[in-house]
């Protein structure tokens, strides 16, 4: 296995937030902490791009750098989690990360920062696996069941891919390869049958 | 008065040394080191039996990483809409 990944296929994310319902319900995630939402470029504007970001679990991850009592880990899996136990709310973190991933429940009284919360994969932290603890601190754990994040599994148009990173890459690229923008584009040959005149061209524009 | 006039001038030079010194700025530049996690050990998800997962599809053996590697990537291509229609 390379290593976990997302993509977010900006081409067909259609801004309708079930992935960030989907963690909410999944994770129990509190009010005001989003693990996941849905950022629309140019809305309003004709040809607008909806991705939705969580935490991209990155190779060299900043966040694990500049943490102070050093609370993140990468597993196996190339995710990286953290232990909330050691963490201590600073939100150096969330200077630090490029993707605004880290998350901060509100704990109590003039705005004060509780311990660090993010994206997960749905696998879970450093507690026995899917034990009341783990889920309590860091939501399902989904990939020691053999389950994908939530997230992904759950995108209507399938604009979220999770999963392995050749994996993903290589339904990427075969979806970018079948797509077409045209006559060749995918579902029309099933629904619509084949062209009549599939060696007829389109009308070329000319200057009148 | 030449004594006097000694001892002005070792006061003074001692002054600017003192305030040249004081002024100037140190190397602040870290060198950056690596922290090592402290937290708890993690386990491995494939550490786990499929028979412990609430509705999960997938089936694997446990304690294999590579039956779960499989499990996970024959579940990741549902996702691929391609494999399922044409």
């Amino acid at each position: 296995m390379a290593r976990m990944k997302f993509l977010c296929d900006a081409e067909r994310c259609i801004a309708c937030n079930g992935c960030v319902t989907a963690c909410k319900q999944e994770n129990e995630v509190p009010w005001g902490v989003n693990r996941r939402r849905v950022v629309t470029l140019n809305e309003g504007v004709p040809g607008e791009k909806s991705i939705s970001v969580a935490c991209m679990h990155c190779s060299d991850a900043p966040c694990m750098a500049v943490c102070p009592v050093d609370c993140f880990y990468h597993t196996e899996e190339g995710l990286v989690l953290h232990d909330k136990d050691l963490c201590i709310g600073c939100g150096y973190c969330f200077y630090a990360c490029p993707f605004g991933a880290p998350q901060f429940p509100q704990a109590g009284a003039f705005g004060m920062r509780g311990k660090m919360d993010k994206c997960t994969f749905c696998a879970g932290g450093p507690e026995a696996d899917n034990s009341p603890e783990e889920f309590a601190k860091y939501g399902s754990n989904r990939l020691a069941q053999g389950k994908l994040p939530a997230c992904a599994e759950m995108c209507s148009t399938k604009a979220l891919l999770g999963g392995d990173g050749d994996v993903i890459a290589d339904i990427f690229r075969d979806r970018a390869m079948k797509r077409g923008k045209g006559a060749e584009v995918w579902g029309w040959a099933s629904a619509y049958g084949k062209p009549d005149h599939p060696e007829q061209k389109a009308p070329q524009g000319a200057k009148s | 008065m030449s004594a006097k006039r000694n001892s002005a001038i070792a006061a003074a030079l001692l002054a600017v040394v003192t305030l040249t010194v004081g002024c100037s700025e140190k190397e602040q530049v870290i060198v950056y080191e690596q922290g090592k996690y402290q937290g708890k050990p993690d386990t491995k998800p494939w550490e786990n039996a499929p028979a412990d997962s609430l509705h999960t599809t997938s089936t694997w053996t446990k304690g294999d990483k590579t039956s779960w590697e499989h499990a996970l990537n024959s579940r990741t291509q549902k996702q691929n809409e391609y494999t399922r229609v044409e």
